[in-house]
């Protein structure tokens, strides 16, 4: 069996662009790491209560189930060309099995993840991502504590806080280390989007959730699980000016987000800096990349929300089979435009490094502590792949996904794009089953 | 509707749907294995399957993120 379109990635830019493709007749298969499609934005418990965005996504997801073939819990992990100029896409299934699709066009829909920054005590329990607060209450019913500091950047908080707090959780507050003018004069406001922050402000004010601007957790403290937050008040750069530490049980905090394009990269697709500095995948008017037949859609190509994830991949699925509407790409470029907006509006400011102590770990996998990182540098390693190499940070199970971002500002350079081979980790048995799989070309 | 899965024979309660990794932080349990080198506490960071803090072994398998296995009636999880 050979696809028309394999789609890797099950959140609205993936299941608009394989659902656009099956309609106009291709053979699809889309695989998600997920049990159920829905992807970071859309992810939701097995019965889910009506929103209107969801509903939609979810007619989406149905329409798609019924046309093409839906694979969920395989994660992704190698996509490698056949001499023929087919696609081989190596995906292992919930049971661990080696599942190979061969196609004849791609679509990278992978979408992001969090950005952290890392703070003294940040690895305490109890600490999590703003995704992964979210995540758990939107796919788990999950509320992550009871007295919760919601901190970081980007209007991402303001949904995480007021979900948190909807949910019967004590939220002590949002302390957005950006934007010195409150919600009133909230970015979202100035771009067109004032429903939607009157909306969340109302949810803050509902729950007596106050709304910090200048403000951020800087440290977490804890014998076995985080127990208080150092909040730190911090001028334009994000230097500390005043401090208090705060009684909390959990941390929700995120800095923005690192696309996630090691499926590109490891097929040769030309990358780019986004306004925030994060490579991205360089995509065409028909989110096309560089590569024949490889087409990506949503947060590699540019972080700008879901609307903007959809369009995309709506856009790239009709221009497999034709020409792409121009009032799509109209649309498109006014959500662009609205995403890198954003971007401009909530930047990670330089201060934060000075939040770290000596013994602060900046990767949690290796456990290698700020004082490593700074003593790597000193023996000359001017870039963070040297940095890497000397003192391992990245080289730990998450292969520096979490620490990437923040090991770079510390080498003084941009992210570089990712160099995976495997994206995913993988048995020594689905390695060995390569040569079998390439004899025998597929599943 | 609600079933069980044990932490080193101790039940958890879990809901339909739950992975692994929101059924015990929703019991209070909020860390399940040490790290190498500091014995530091980990559980759920990321949440979404990209930090590999969460690392549990689900009925004596290698290690895997218990925040994306979903948890099914009866599995017997350890810490390490």
């Amino acid at each position: 069996m050979i696809y028309d379109l394999v789609v890797v990635g099950g959140g609205p830019a993936g299941v608009a662009g394989a659902l656009t493709a099956a309609l106009a007749g291709l053979r699809v298969a889309l695989a998600d790491s997920s049990a159920r499609l829905g992807g970071q934005y859309f992810r939701h418990v097995a019965d889910p209560e009506p929103a209107p965005g969801l509903d939609r996504f979810l007619r989406q997801a149905r329409a798609l189930e019924a046309r093409a073939d839906v694979l969920p819990r395989h994660q992704v992990w190698n996509i490698s060309r056949e001499p023929d100029g087919d696609l081989l896409v190596r995906c292992e299934n919930h049971t661990g099995e080696p599942v190979t699709l061969r196609t004849r066009r791609l679509l990278i829909a992978t979408g992001a993840h969090d950005r952290p920054l890392p703070f003294p005590g940040w690895d305490l329990p109890g600490v999590l991502t703003a995704g992964g607060a979210q995540a758990l209450l939107k796919g788990n019913g999950v509320v992550a504590g009871r007295r919760i500091v919601v901190s970081g950047t980007g209007p991402f908080l303001l949904p995480v806080a007021t979900g948190l707090a909807g949910a019967g959780a004590r939220v002590l507050g949002v302390f957005e280390a950006n934007g010195g003018l409150g919600l009133a004069r909230h970015p979202l406001m100035a771009l067109g989007k004032a429903a939607e922050a009157a909306g969340y402000a109302a949810g803050l004010a509902r729950h007596r959730v106050p709304y910090h601007t200048r403000q951020a957790v800087i440290a977490a403290h804890g014998e076995h699980e985080v127990e208080a937050v150092t909040l730190a008040r911090l001028d334009k750069a994000w230097n500390v000016l005043a401090t208090r530490v705060v009684e909390c049980d959990t941390v929700a905090a995120g800095y923005g987000f690192v696309p996630q394009i090691e499926l590109g990269t490891q097929l040769g697709c030309g990358t780019r800096h986004d306004v925030d500095g994060s490579p991205v995948l360089v995509v065409d008017a028909e989110q096309r990349t560089t590569v024949p037949g490889v087409w990506a859609a949503g947060e590699p190509t540019g972080v700008g929300g879901w609307r903007l994830s959809e369009l995309e991949g709506r856009i790239a699925g009709r221009s497999m089979t034709g020409p792409v509407p121009e009032i799509l790409a109209r649309r498109r470029e006014r959500w662009r435009a609205f995403g890198a907006a954003l971007q401009r509006a909530y930047p990670v400011q330089p201060g934060w490094q000075g939040w770290l102590r000596d013994d602060t770990l900046v990767c949690r996998c290796e456990e290698v502590p700020l004082a490593r990182v700074r003593q790597a540098r000193r023996l000359g390693a001017t870039d963070a792949r040297s940095i890497k190499l000397l003192a391992r940070p990245g080289m730990g199970w998450c292969q520096g996904r979490i620490c990437g971002y923040a090991v770079s500002c510390l080498a003084g350079e941009l992210p570089q794009p990712p160099r995976r081979p495997i994206a995913q980790p993988v048995t020594l048995g689905a390695l060995a089953s390569l040569d079998a799989s390439l004899n025998e070309g597929t599943l | 509707m609600t079933f069980h899965i044990t932490i080193d024979g101790r039940p958890v309660p879990v809901a339909p749907g739950q992975t692994i990794g929101a059924a015990l932080h929703a019991a209070g349990v909020r860390s399940w294995r040490s790290t190498r080198f500091g014995g530091r506490p980990r559980g759920l960071f990321c949440g979404i399957g990209v930090c590999f803090d969460c690392l549990i072994s689900v009925n004596g398998r290698a290690p895997e993120r218990a925040c994306l296995t979903e948890a099914e009636p009866g599995d017997e999880v350890t810490t390490s």
